[in-house]
C-alpha cells in the first residue's frame, strides 16, 4: 500500500466534512439554507404562481389552464380599472409628499437639536408604527366620522351646529389616515441620512458666508436626499396597494386598486383577473417610482 | 446668530411636540373612549365605565381569536428568529457570494404591497393543498417577520468582536460549545429583541391573515369582523386599548434590549 493510498483511506470517510470545513462559502450557505428555503417556498413560488395565474382565465367556476393574454387586455382596456389605478397613484403620491414634508422637520429636530437622549425620541417616534395598523386606521374612522370625535367635539364646544360631512369617506380622509400610519417610514430614513452628514460641512458653509436658509438648501437638503428618496419609496409603493384604509375611511370616492383586487379574490371570484390587476399595478408603480427617483437624481446632480 | 439659532430651535421643539401630538392623538383616543359610558364614540364624555372591558373579556370568539394570534405569533417569532440568527451569523461573519441578492430577497416583502403578498400566498397554499388555517398564516408570518429578525440580529453580530469566537476555538472548544458559551450570550439581547419585535409584527398583521386564516380568525381578523357592527364598537375600543398598551410596553422593552450594550458608554461619563 503506497502512502498516497493510505492517505486516501484516512480521508475518505471525512471527505465531505473536510470540504465543509475548508470551504467558507459552503459553511455560510449551510447556515443560510433555512432562510433560502423559506424565501423560495413562501416568496418566489407564490410570486411565480401569481404570474402564472394572470395568464390563465376563469370561465364560470372553471379555471382554464391555457395561457392567454385575456386578463391583461381587460386590465388595459377597461377605463374603470385605469381610473382606479390613477386615483390610487394620485392618492399615494399626495400621501408621500405630505408624510415626507411633515416628517422632515421632525427628523431634523432629532438629528440636529436633540443632544441628549436621542434614543428616547426615536423610540417615542417608532412606538405608533409598531402598534396595530388596523386599530390606528379604525381610530381615524372614529375621529372623522359623522358622529365622530371632531364633529361631536366641535358641536359640544358650539363651534358648529351641524356635523361636517366632508371629513369622512373621501380621498382626503384616506390621505390623512395614511400620512399618519406611515409617519415612521418617513422619519427614520430621513433621520439616518441627516445624522450621517459631516457636521464640519455645515460649519464650512457657514464660514463661507451662507445664511441658515442657503446653507440648508445647498448643503443639508441635498445631502439628506438619499433618506428622503428612501422614505418616499417606502411610503409610495406600499400605500398604492393599501386595502384597509380606503375600505374603512375612503367611502365610494376613496376606493383604491386594492379594493378591486380583493373583490376578485372574494365576491367576484376571478382569480386570474385579480392576479393580473395586482401584477400590472405593481409593475406600473415600480416603473413610476424608479423613473421619478432617477429624474430627481439627475436634476440634483446638475445642481451640485 | 446664536439668538436666531436658539429661536429656530424653539420653533422646531414646538413643531416636534405638535407632531408627537398628531402621532399619538388617535392612539390615545382608544383608551379614553374605552372607559366612556356610551355606545356612541363622541363628545361630550358621558361617565366612567368598565362595562366594555367586561363585555370584551366575556366574549368567547375573542378568546379563540386571541389564542390563535398568540399561537401564530409565538411560532412565527421563534421560527423567524432562529432563521434570522443562522442567516445573520453567516452574513456578518463570512464572505458570502450573492450576499446583496439574498438581503434584497429577504427585504422584498417590506416593499411589496401586503395585499399582493396575501393573494400570492393564497395561490400557493391552495395550489400545494394546505388548508386555510393557522398553518398557512404561520407560513406568511414567517416570511414577513424574517426581515425584521435579520435586521436586528445582523446589527447585533456586527457589534461584537469575532475574535472572541476564534479565541474560544483556539482554546479547544468545538463549534457547538463555542456557539453556546460565547456567541449565544453575546447576541442574547438581540435574540430577545428579535423575538419581541417579530411577535409584534405577527400580532399586528391583518392583511396576510385576512387571506390565509380561513375560519381560524386571528385577533386583527376578528376585530375586522366586529367593525361591521356599530353597537360592538365600544368593545373593540376596549380591546384596542388593551392591545395598544401591551404592544407599546413590548416595543419599549425590545428597543431597550436592542440598544443595550451597543450604546457608547456616554452615560458613565
Amino acid at each position: 500500500m503506497s502512502v498516497a493510498e493510505a492517505d486516501r483511506d484516512i480521508e475518505a470517510p471525512g471527505k465531505l466534512a473536510r470540504l465543509f470545513q475548508r470551504s467558507e462559502a459552503l459553511r455560510q450557505y449551510a447556515l443560510l439554507s433555512p432562510s433560502i428555503l423559506l424565501l423560495a417556498f413562501a416568496l418566489t413560488a407564490p410570486l411565480a404562481l401569481l404570474i402564472l395565474y394572470s395568464f390563465w382565465a376563469q370561465s364560470g367556476l372553471e379555471l382554464r389552464h391555457e395561457l392567454t393574454l385575456e386578463q391583461y387586455e381587460a386590465v388595459l382596456s377597461e377605463p374603470f380599472y385605469r381610473d382606479l389605478f390613477l386615483r390610487s397613484v394620485g392618492i399615494s403620491a399626495l400621501v408621500t409628499l405630505v408624510t415626507v414634508a411633515l416628517a422632515y422637520p421632525m427628523a431634523y429636530f432629532v438629528a440636529f437639536r436633540v443632544k441628549r437622549r436621542k434614543f428616547v425620541w426615536l423610540v417615542l417616534l417608532s412606538i405608533p408604527f409598531w402598534t396595530s395598523y388596523l386599530l390606528r386606521v379604525f381610530a381615524w374612522k372614529v375621529i372623522l366620522g359623522f358622529n365622530g370625535v371632531i364633529n361631536s367635539g366641535l358641536m359640544s364646544l358650539g363651534v358648529i351646529s351641524q356635523p361636517l360631512e366632508f371629513l369622512l369617506y373621501n380621498p382626503t380622509a384616506v390621505v390623512i389616515t395614511l400620512a399618519h400610519t406611515y409617519a415612521a417610514f418617513a422619519i427614520l430614513p430621513i433621520y439616518v441620512s441627516l445624522e450621517k452628514i459631516d457636521r464640519s460641512l455645515l460649519e464650512a458653509a457657514a464660514d463661507l458666508g451662507d445664511g441658515p436658509v442657503r446653507r440648508f438648501l445647498r448643503v443639508t437638503l441635498p445631502l439628506s436626499l438619499p433618506g428622503v428618496l428612501g422614505a418616499a419609496v417606502l411610503i409610495f409603493v406600499p400605500t398604492t396597494g393599501d386595502y384597509v384604509t380606503p375600505t374603512l375611511v375612503g367611502g365610494a370616492d376613496g376606493v383604491m386598486i386594492a379594493n378591486l383586487i380583493q373583490v376578485q379574490f372574494g365576491r367576484v371570484n376571478n382569480w386570474p383577473l385579480g392576479a393580473a390587476l395586482a401584477l400590472a399595478s405593481m409593475a406600473a408603480v415600480g416603473v413610476l417610482a424608479v423613473s421619478v427617483i432617477q429624474a430627481i437624481r439627475l436634476a440634483t446632480a446638475r445642481i451640485k | 446668530m446664536t439668538a436666531r439659532r436658539s429661536q429656530n430651535g424653539r420653533w422646531l421643539l414646538v413643531y416636534a411636540i405638535a407632531y408627537l401630538a398628531f402621532l399619538y392623538g388617535p392612539v390615545v383616543l382608544l383608551p379614553l373612549f374605552s372607559f366612556n359610558d356610551s355606545v356612541f364614540i363622541a363628545f361630550p364624555l358621558s361617565g366612567f365605565t368598565t362595562r366594555w372591558y367586561r363585555e370584551m373579556a366575556a366574549d368567547r370568539a375573542m378568546h379563540a381569536a386571541l389564542m390563535n394570534t398568540l399561537t401564530v405569533g409565538s411560532i412565527a417569532a421563534l421560527g423567524s428568529t432562529i432563521l434570522g440568527l443562522l442567516a445573520a451569523k453567516a452574513l456578518t461573519q463570512g464572505r458570502v457570494p450573492g450576499r446583496s441578492a439574498l438581503l434584497g430577497a429577504t427585504n422584498l416583502p417590506l416593499f411589496i404591497p401586503e395585499i399582493v403578498l396575501g393573494i400570492a400566498l393564497l395561490l400557493l397554499v391552495t395550489t400545494v393543498g394546505i388548508p386555510l388555517s393557522l398553518v398557512s398564516v404561520m407560513i406568511g408570518h414567517l416570511l414577513i417577520c424574517l426581515p425584521f429578525a435579520l435586521a436586528v440580529l445582523m446589527a447585533r453580530f456586527e457589534g461584537f468582536d469575532a475574535s472572541l469566537e476564534e479565541a474560544s476555538r483556539d482554546l479547544g472548544e468545538n463549534s457547538w460549545m463555542t456557539f453556546w458559551r460565547v456567541t449565544f450570550p453575546l447576541v442574547l439581547p438581540g435574540i430577545v429583541a428579535s423575538l419581541l419585535l417579530t411577535f409584534i409584527v405577527s400580532f399586528d398583521d391583518f392583511m396576510i391573515a385576512f387571506f390565509l386564516s380561513g375560519t381560524d380568525a386571528t385577533l386583527p381578523v376578528y376585530i375586522w369582523g366586529e367593525l361591521r357592527f356599530p353597537a360592538r364598537l365600544p368593545r373593540v375600543l376596549a380591546l384596542g386599548a388593551a392591545i395598544v398598551i401591551v404592544s407599546a410596553l413590548v416595543i419599549v422593552l425590545a428597543e431597550w434590549l436592542r440598544r443595550a450594550g451597543t450604546e457608547e458608554p456616554s452615560r458613565a461619563a
